[in-house]
């Protein structure tokens, strides 16, 4: 996908502008929050599952190299060929290989993030083949010109039911429609269509399962169903940091995951695809591929913060996250919002162009206290602060500050008589209002705020002035 | 009981009467107050923008400070979770440090935390004639464990009744330095909280952080709202405000 974390400030100034996404946004905020606090409740003991998936996740981390060679052997000896793509060039390589391969001219593909990283539907349409995203969030999207998504699970949530008809009766020729209902069979009629005529079927994988080689889906839709059983080659593609031992262990992972994401038990659908279509069996691809991307991974497993890899990519952290709740996902500039997105993408695209997202937070610990897989998000994004220190990618004017604030703070009795100062004068700026309208160094807090003025003497001053008293009486 | 008094760096300058009134009521607990006069900067400030040498510099200062005290007491949550809960991490990769740490760690308290927990505080001086609505600033909440604390202390203050906001628990848009480098969001984000201030028709919004009190103090005013009080939880207890007698 395109990158543009360079422009946050502005383009999330857009966004606090747009009522219209702010209305939309709040109301898929209640939704979210509310239903998985409901969710969690039906778990006799919730937060010993989470402990439970955190180690089922770390404990793969932890030997990944042999848990996807484990993998590796069981998915081919289920007839499952399996790929490696350092990059996201090399994952559009194989898909469009596989399709020039056997001859496939039309993709149908289920909601991949993954995907997203390598802009892999525009290769595909590069290479001369269609491609539709069947995901209903993503195929908004895609008939959208292609317009990125704003949310990992649900990529069109920016959007507003008027918008998405709108939408509809211009791409489709169709007279608008009201009722969600209504908008939902006409894309149903539409991609029936692309289902049936689709040779490639393309999706992400929720987890890899090792013990038996099987990629394991989640959807409400029944999409990713159709892409995988329909089209003769089935493609999965995902991050080498999906796989899981076990069945047993996915399921744990499953309860938590549809919890923590849409507050649901369980799915619509649950698909796991072990292995090729074999001799006599009805359903299933006569091909299977799996691609295992790195694209940075290897270098998350080995950095501070590599405990992101734990991720599961439930949304949750996002739902939770005051700032991405005011300024949408498109704010954020690349394929992953939120706290999550703030953690990762700097790994994936670049500190250096990412800069703003590990400071856009104000580490409210939100996100970390709901985080299924208990990642410690607000630390993770405090290490890649210190890491742009250590880069010196921080602002002159900052790194002043702070030195200068340190190197004050160090020395008591200056401090005292600079704070000392330093109130008298704010509290003169305060005028007999008490508070101060605007400071030019500081005119991002007086923008939109006032700044209550001091009380014109330090705790310190008046603490020492009461004991003297105290001692003289 | 020696109790060592962490004023903070924002009180000291913005806000002394909460200061005092954390003094007032460590002294109505009956505790021997010691308020170290070198103390200034936990290191919060470095440490969330990422300079971890500067923190270390002045985290290491104040545990020299404090160490010989019983306890540490700070009226705030995000002073007192630095403490707790982000020195050990600081001085991770140096043992005959991270003994200290841990020790001075394990007896670190936020005020209100430390008033029901270890003090057992049982009556307050302050008075309040009016509602009041909470908010639960970040760091109290989720480093500190502080939600029941400030509610049951505000129970026993005559006069009071107590109105539960709207997501009192969604952050105010502090964040420290962020509330300057990202002014906009911020700003927004302390407005939605006004708002659900407001809505719960309280006369003062408490809390327990400087911090978030100038963000919503300043949001509030700015808002056109001259008549929703924002109080430091310490202040209203003691009875260090307008109408509070002591
Ligand atoms: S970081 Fe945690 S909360 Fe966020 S998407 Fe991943 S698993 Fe979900």
């Amino acid at each position: 996908m395109q990158i543009a974390t360079m422009y946050f400030k502005d383009r999330a100034q857009l966004k606090l502008q747009d009522e219209l996404l702010q209305y939309n946004l709040n109301k898929s905020k209640g939704k979210f929050v509310g239903k998985r606090a409901e969710a969690i409740r039906e778990l006799d003991d919730f937060e010993a599952t989470r402990d439970a998936a955190k180690s089922i996740r770390q404990r793969v981390l932890d030997n990944l190299d042999t848990w996807l060679e484990i993998f590796e052997e069981n998915a081919r000896a289920r007839g499952t060929t399996v790929l490696w793509a350092e990059t996201p060039d090399e994952v559009n390589r194989h898909v469009l290989d596989i399709a020039a391969r056997h001859g496939l001219k039309k993709a149908i593909k289920s909601k991949s993030m993954v995907s997203e990283e390598s802009a892999l539907d525009h290769a595909i349409e590069a290479a001369g083949m269609k491609v539709v995203e069947t995901d209903l969030g993503e195929y908004i999207l895609q008939i959208n010109d292609y317009e990125p998504p704003s949310h990992i699970i649900a990529p069109a949530l920016h959007k507003s039911k008027e918008e998405v008809s709108a939408l509809f009766a211009k791409v489709h020729g169709t007279a608008p429609k009201t009722g969600i209902q209504e908008l939902c069979a006409e894309a149903r009629a539409v991609l029936r269509e692309h289902y049936l005529t689709g040779d490639l079927g393309i999706t992400g994988a929720n987890f890899l399962i090792a013990e038996t080689g099987s990629v394991f889906l989640v959807t409400n839709e029944g999409n990713a169903t159709l892409c995988t059983t329909l089209p003769k080659v089935h493609v999965a593609i995902t991050g080498i940091e999906k796989v899981v031992p076990t069945l047993e262990e996915a399921s744990t992972l499953l309860r938590l995951l549809t919890r923590s994401a849409t507050g649901q038990s369980i799915t619509n659908y649950v698909d796991i695809l072990t292995g090729i279509k074999g001799a006599g069996e009805f359903h299933g691809a006569e091909h299977m591929y799996v691609i295992l991307v790195d694209s940075g991974r290897s270098k998350v497993l080995a950095s501070e913060v590599k405990e992101a890899l734990r991720c599961i990519r439930c949304g949750a952290c996002m739902n939770h996250c005051p700032v991405y709740q005011n300024i949408g996902g498109h704010s954020y500039g690349w394929v992953y919002p939120g706290p999550i997105g703030s953690v990762i993408t700097p790994m994936f695209i670049g500190q250096e162009v990412a800069a703003d997202l590990p400071n856009a937070s104000t580490l409210c610990g939100s996100c970390a206290s709901v985080c299924p897989v208990r990642i410690p998000l607000p630390e993770l994004l405090r290490k890649h602060r210190e890491t742009q220190v250590r880069l010196d990618l921080r602002p002159v004017g900052e790194r002043l500050g702070l030195r200068l604030w340190t190197w004050l703070a160090s020395r008591p009795a200056l401090y005292a008589w600079a704070t000392r100062l330093g109130v008298r004068v704010m509290k003169w700026l305060g005028g007999y209002e008490g508070r101060i309208h605007s400071l030019p160094l500081a005119s991002g807090w007086t923008n939109g705020r006032d700044l209550p003025a001091p009380a014109g003497k330090t705790f310190r001053e008046l603490y020492a002035a009461r004991r003297r008293a105290g001692r003289q009486t | 009981m020696k109790v060592g008094l962490l004023v903070t760096c924002l009180v000291d300058m913005m806000r002394p009467s909460i200061g005092f009134a954390a003094l007032k009521l460590l002294e109505t607990a009956g505790c021997g107050v010691l308020v170290p006069a070198s103390q200034t900067c936990c290191g919060q400030p470095g440490y969330n923008s990422g300079d971890r040498e500067g923190a270390r510099r002045l985290a290491a200062k104040l545990v020299e400070e404090f160490e010989a005290c019983d306890y540490l007491v700070a009226p705030s949550g995000s002073c007192s979770g630095m403490v707790k809960t982000h020195y050990p991490e600081l001085f991770a990769d140096d043992p005959s440090m991270l003994a200290r740490v841990a020790a001075l760690a394990a007896k670190t308290y936020e005020l209100t935390d430390f008033l029901v927990k270890v003090v057992k505080l049982e009556a307050v001086p302050g008075r309040f004639a009016g509602t009041v609505t909470y908010h639960d600033s970040c760091s109290g909440l989720r480093e500190m464990g502080v939600k029941a604390q400030p509610r049951a202390l505000l129970a026993k203050v005559p006069g009071i009744k107590l109105s539960e906001m709207n997501e009192a628990e969604t952050c105010c848009g502090f964040g420290g330095t962020f509330s300057i480098k990202f002014g906009d969001i911020s700003s927004r984000m302390a407005d939605k909280k006004c708002q659900n201030i407001e809505d719960s028709q309280a006369d003062a919004v408490v809390l327990g952080d400087l911090g978030c009190m100038l963000n919503i103090e300043g949001r509030l005013r700015r808002r056109g709202n001259e008549r929703t009080k924002v109080l430091h939880v310490a202040e209203l207890l003691a009875g260090e405000t307008d109408e509070g007698a002591s």
